[in-house]
């Protein structure tokens, strides 16, 4: 089974990267890009596992290796049965 | 007295660090190798400047999963005397013993120069040979020390002077170009609530000989000389 990790600051955390993209974007004259947040992407290959032991275990990497909750957020989703 | 040096992979001012207490400050010290689980009866621990495990994932997020920082772990909250400098500072914020986060600088470069710091609270085993408002020129080197932690962290560290190194101009004013990385109210340096575990960003190991250019950061090792002694 495949997951996919989504990792990036809160919305209320400033995104200098983010802001920096979007500058670079409007310089080419994609005036329509609103806004941009980065993130991190990462994908998990388990074994053997429940979908009741996946909704359990991924929360839980989520929070504690793959971002660091008093900045960013997390979604995930399952990508490969 | 005597300081442990923490080294993980990726430390690379585990050897100035080691020099600063040892040869010029005279006092015993001993590096503390990552894996271990032993301080080696160390009074002060310091976690060093580096880019501990490559910065992957995010600066100081993977030296917090090793073996030896469960000891420091303990260590601190058993009321030991742990200093954090730079990569040594995001370790203690990832593991928790510090509030907040570091967040990349707020112009997205690598700073590396002297800054200059204005001491808020003298009251700390780390400043306590100093004044307050004392001002002090010490190098930093990183790319994420942006400081950042909520409104409502903010205030609690404020309460309880937590903030014990403001960034600041020449003359100890707080500027905004003074504030070279963007830290949320020019922090550069914090304290747990304990008053046992400082973080900051400034090197002082790089300042403690007249030949580097600066000797303010002597200021940092002969306070916490000085507590130790007195304890």
């Amino acid at each position: 089974m495949k997951i996919r990790v989504l990792v990036s600051y809160k919305d209320s955390v400033l995104d200098p990267q983010g802001q920096t993209v979007k500058n670079a974007l409007h310089t080419l004259n994609y005036d329509c890009v609103k806004d941009v947040r980065q993130g991190k992407v990462f994908e998990l290959e388990l074994e053997e596992v429940s979908p009741e032991k996946v909704e359990e275990v991924i929360p839980e990497i989520a929070h504690t290796v793959l971002a660091n909750p008093i900045i960013e957020k997390f979604e995930w989703q399952v990508i490969e049965e | 007295m005597k300081f442990g040096v923490v080294v993980f992979p990726g430390s690379n001012c585990d050897n100035d660090t080691l020099h600063a207490v040892r040869d010029v400050f005279e006092q015993e010290a001993e590096f503390l190798w990552h894996k271990d689980h032993d301080l080696k009866g160390s009074d002060c621990i310091i976690l060093p400047g580096g880019f501990s495990y490559g910065d992957y994932l995010r600066s100081g997020a993977i030296a917090r999963f090793s073996p030896l920082m469960q000891e420091v772990k303990e260590f601190a909250l058993k009321g030991g005397i742990v200093l954090g400098i730079c990569n040594g500072f995001q370790v203690l914020l990832e593991l928790g013993l510090l509030p907040g986060a570091m967040m990349r600088n707020k112009n997205l470069k690598f700073l590396c120069q002297h800054v200059y710091l204005r001491i808020e609270n003298k009251d700390t085993p780390f400043t306590q040979a100093g004044h307050e408002g004392q001002v002090l020129r010490i190098p930093i080197a990183h790319f994420d020390g942006n400081y950042y932690t909520d409104r409502k962290g903010l205030k609690e560290l404020e309460r309880n002077q937590q903030i014990v190194l403001r960034y600041t101009n020449e003359e100890g004013y707080l500027t905004e170009e003074a504030n070279v990385n963007g830290s949320l109210d020019h922090c550069a340096g914090l304290m747990n609530k304990a008053g046992n575990v400082l973080g900051m960003m400034p090197h002082p190991e790089r300042a403690s000989e007249a030949i580097l250019g600066s000797r303010d950061g002597r200021l940092i090792f002969q306070s916490i000389i000085n507590y130790i002694h007195h304890t």
